[in-house]
């Protein structure tokens, strides 16, 4: 702020109060008295230090003890934890009351300068720097300037060459499943085939496409393939006649993989036969083939074509015909 | 000479014929710090950081950094059996078979919230302030770098249990890189080494967790600190306080022992809530499997927002020519976060545009002496917060027994017309407490007293305030509004145009204020002229 501004200021700086003198400043006994505070606090320490090492060597660790509040509650840990926290905190309180008690208290002034250096400094460092650059001769050789332009323009591509190795590159891999026509469905968990008896109306079922065998299954297998098996009454489904042909005796079946961001849409709700996603409450009503009714998804979960093999058992009667999960860019959402 | 100071000249002596240092040090001793409360916010920040560093570092040595698949063989009975990766395992190992392992990793996580919020308020604390002014605004880009990197290095760090909730996290991260257009699939294909979830994730976390970010944030706090020191530190207005002084105690002792009693008393609170305070019990979520989910999946709060608001964004997806376009994801997930965070770190000098104001500040503002900041800060606090509520929005249907539908639509409508209301009220009420501020410079206190004077009149007696009290409230500037004329005198359009306008309003919008007492009513006053 300018001095001139300063003069139409309503009222002056009345300048720095003056010092007040604490109690320990002035009473010896005080003093003496804020000494042993501070000796204390730092023998608390001491002692929780003492609770630490007893809680490590002699509390067993499964000692369950009841404690109001906390209920029940590991007594190795929580002592372990309580003993470390006193020995840590009191030694803080200590140096802090000791700082305040019995350490000066007399404000100091400093002063400050202008960040900005002093003009012919700044005129100095340009000089500095024109004259570095006239003697390395940058402007006065221009091939030399050319070429290492080329040469750092290109040096940058080697690192970005090594990460090429992090990964494959994706290919059709986000639009292809397990599922074929003719896979059998299976139980997750248990990896047992699935007749349509096994599933009673309002029944919800978790499933997998059947693998041959000695091929694992992997969280990218799962990732990709998860499927819920929904049975209601038939006539409670709103489908046109080619997804009502995907049914199967009132099952129906989607991909589990929410079409929003990829949590599993697990959360079945049966009277209104609505699926919700947990993560962001994307809802999708089971009776117009998972059409999004709330929610932020903009697309329905992807519906599998199911039917019957020879034996009864449950199988996908094609592929899924859209990619599953969250979208990309390269997906034809048509 | 005492033997004790024989030994403390010799250390003196030892190093500064080594580093010549002893003009440096004495200087760097006395230096002087102001007092206040709200200085402790970045103190705060920085002992967090190194009880992560201390805590992060007990826990990688049991920590296995590996998606491999492993049986689980432990204390923990529930889980025995169950196959999971070998960074699960591990992570439930710490917990149960290591003596003090659960410890250690709760004080890791509660130091990281700890850190995150006491970063949040720090900041809030140098905005409302207007501590980043010049010559400080680097030091707030420095201070906007870390907040980022702070959320990114909290989110792989609850993501690297391998738990189902963390995966259920890296789920949806991966949904947000393979919506990024053009190169998104192949982006995530590189991040993950395939399919999500693979098997290289795990690893390559850990090692961006564990060394990366933490070794940039190290580097960032320290340029920080330098600048702190290096510009000395701001005070707030007061007797004795200029812009051209700093008034407080020297760092030895007094600093010293404050300072550093300070952070064993944060080391003292975090070791207690880690005692005390269950957090991310990873046990009772079982290992991640991508067709598995709990319900209530929530993030920790600094990323709540985000979720927040992709939860509230509208289902909204571009079809076109065998191409995908999410912005339902890439709206709520990347374009607001980068706008909000790229205006943020450019406040000080979009608040330098407006005021014309490029002088150095030393002395702090009281928030309510500059109301448009105030009401920014309100308003840019009240978007955050109904983000943030709506990111919890599953769990305030369950606890409040409310319809999640109702929320949601609260907080897509609050979202837009919340803000606005904030930054009205705020400045408002900052403009009413400048009146205030001005009636009690010149009327005094209201001491609560009512008199009856003799002909029957009641009055309430004001009581005038101390010379030091009346000058805080007076102490500060009031810049007139930039004068951007639309034409100049010769009737020419102002060549600036929209952006001259633009300036001018903002400008006129950034300096209203109540004026102070002027010299001569103050005059007045004093001579009994009531």
């Amino acid at each position: 702020m300018s001095e001139t501004n300063r003069e139409l200021e309503p009222l002056s700086d009345p300048g720095l109060p003056e010092h007040v003198h604490r109690k320990t400043d002035v009473d010896p006994l005080a003093a003496k008295k804020a000494e042993r505070q501070v000796s204390i606090l730092f023998t608390l320490s001491a002692l929780g230090t003492i609770l630490f090492v007893y809680a490590y060597v002699w509390i067993p660790e499964d000692t369950l003890i009841f404690l109001p509040l906390f209920n029940v509650t590991n007594a190795h840990q929580l002592f372990l934890g309580l003993g470390l926290a006193m020995a840590l905190f009191f030694i803080g309180m200590g140096a802090v009351h000791w700082a305040k008690t019995l350490m000066p208290d007399h404000e100091v002034v400093d002063y400050r300068k202008e960040q900005r250096s002093k003009d012919e400094d700044r005129a100095a460092f340009v000089a500095t720097v024109k004259d570095g650059a006239a003697q390395a001769g940058l402007g006065r050789r221009p091939l030399i300037k050319r070429s290492l332009g080329l040469a750092l323009g290109l040096v940058g591509i080697s690192p970005i060459l090594l990460l090429r190795d992090l990964g494959p590159l994706p290919e059709n891999d986000l639009n292809e499943t397990n599922w074929k026509a003719g896979t059998r469905l299976v139980t997750d968990p248990g990896d047992r085939p699935i007749r349509p008896s096994d599933l009673e109306v309002g029944g919800v079922a978790q499933v997998q496409p059947e693998f041959p065998a000695g091929k694992v299954r992997h969280l990218d297998d799962i990732a990709q393939d998860s499927v819920l098996l929904i049975r209601i009454r038939p006539e409670e489904f709103n489908l046109d006649a080619e997804r009502l042909s995907w049914t199967y005796e009132g099952i129906i079946a989607f991909s589990k993989i929410c079409s929003h961001m990829g949590c599993a849409v697990a959360l079945y709700e049966q009277t209104t036969k609505h699926l919700l996603c947990p993560c962001h409450q994307s809802t999708f009503d089971v009776t117009r083939a998972a059409k999004v009714i709330f929610g932020p998804a903009a697309r329905p979960l992807p519906q599998l074509a199911i039917t019957v093999d020879n034996e009864g058992y449950l199988v996908a009667k094609a592929p899924f015909n859209e990619a599953v999960g969250p979208s990309f860019w390269g997906r034809d959402s048509q | 000479m005492s033997a004790r100071e024989r030994v403390a000249g010799g250390t003196a002596s030892f190093i500064d014929e080594r580093t010549g240092a002893a003009k440096w040090m004495k200087k760097t001793l006395t230096k002087v710090f102001p007092d206040h409360w709200s200085f402790m916010l970045g103190e705060i920040v920085m002992y967090s950081f190194v009880i992560l560093l201390l805590s992060g570092t007990f826990l990688t040595f049991w920590f296995d950094p590996s998606m491999r698949e492993v049986e689980y063989e432990g204390s923990y009975e529930p889980l025995n059996g169950i196959k999971m990766s070998a960074a699960y395992a591990s992570a439930l190992h710490i917990s149960f078979d290591v003596r003090g392992g659960l410890l250690m990793r709760q004080i890791h996580h509660w130091a990281a919230l700890i850190f995150m919020a006491a970063m949040v308020v720090h900041m809030m604390r140098v905005f409302f302030t207007g501590a980043f002014r010049k010559p400080r605004e680097l030091n707030w880009i420095i201070g906007v770098a870390l907040l980022t990197l702070g959320i990114v290095e909290g989110f792989l760090g609850y993501s690297l249990p391998d738990d189902l909730l963390s995966g259920t996290g890296i789920r949806i991260a991966e949904a947000i890189i393979q919506a990024i257009p053009v190169v998104g699939s192949y982006l995530s294909y590189f991040i993950f080494g395939g399919a999500f979830p693979g098997e290289m994730f795990i690893q390559r976390i850990y090692a961006v967790h564990i060394l990366l970010i933490p070794g940039i944030m190290l580097a960032l706090i320290t340029a920080h600190l330098m600048l702190v020191w290096y510009q000395k530190h701001t005070q707030y207005p007061g007797p004795g306080r200029t812009e051209k002084n700093v008034v407080g105690y020297p760092l030895m002792p007094v600093y010293m022992a404050k300072a550093g009693g300070f952070f064993f008393i944060v080391f003292g609170v975090t070791a207690f809530l880690g005692a005390v305070a269950q957090i991310n019990p990873i046990w009772i979520y079982g290992p991640y499997n991508p067709g598995q989910i709990g319900a209530g999946s929530q993030p920790d709060w600094y990323m709540g927002w985000l979720d927040g608001l992709v939860r509230a964004a509208p289902p909204i997806e571009t079809h076109a020519f065998g191409i995908t376009i999410s912005w339902n994801i890439l709206i709520p997930g990347l374009i607001i976060p980068g706008i909000i965070f790229t205006l943020m770190a450019f406040y000080p000098f979009i608040e330098q545009w407006m005021t014309g104001d490029k002088r150095e500040h030393h002395v702090l503002d009281r928030p309510r002496n500059n109301p448009n900041r105030t009401a920014i800060g309100a308003m840019s606090l009240t978007f955050t917060l109904v983000s943030l509520i709506n990111g919890g929005n599953d769990l305030l249907a369950t606890h409040f027994d409310l319809s999640i539908n109702q929320i949601m639509w609260f907080s897509r409508i609050g979202l837009i017309v919340l803000p606005p209301i904030a930054f009205v009220i705020t400045k408002r009420i900052c403009l009413s407490l400048q009146r205030a501020d001005r009636e009690k410079v010149l009327h005094g206190r209201e001491t609560g007293r009512l008199v009856m004077l003799p002909h029957g009149e009641f009055i309430e007696v004001h009581e005038p305030l101390s010379p030091e009290k009346a000058y805080v409230l007076t102490a500060h500037e009031q810049l007139p509004a930039l004068e951007i004329g639309e034409a100049d005198e010769n009737g020419v359009a102002n060549p600036q145009g929209f952006k001259g306008k633009l300036r001018a309003r903002m400008s006129k919008a950034s300096q209203e204020q109540i004026s102070k007492p002027t010299p001569k009513e103050m005059l007045e006053l004093e001579d009994g002229h009531h």
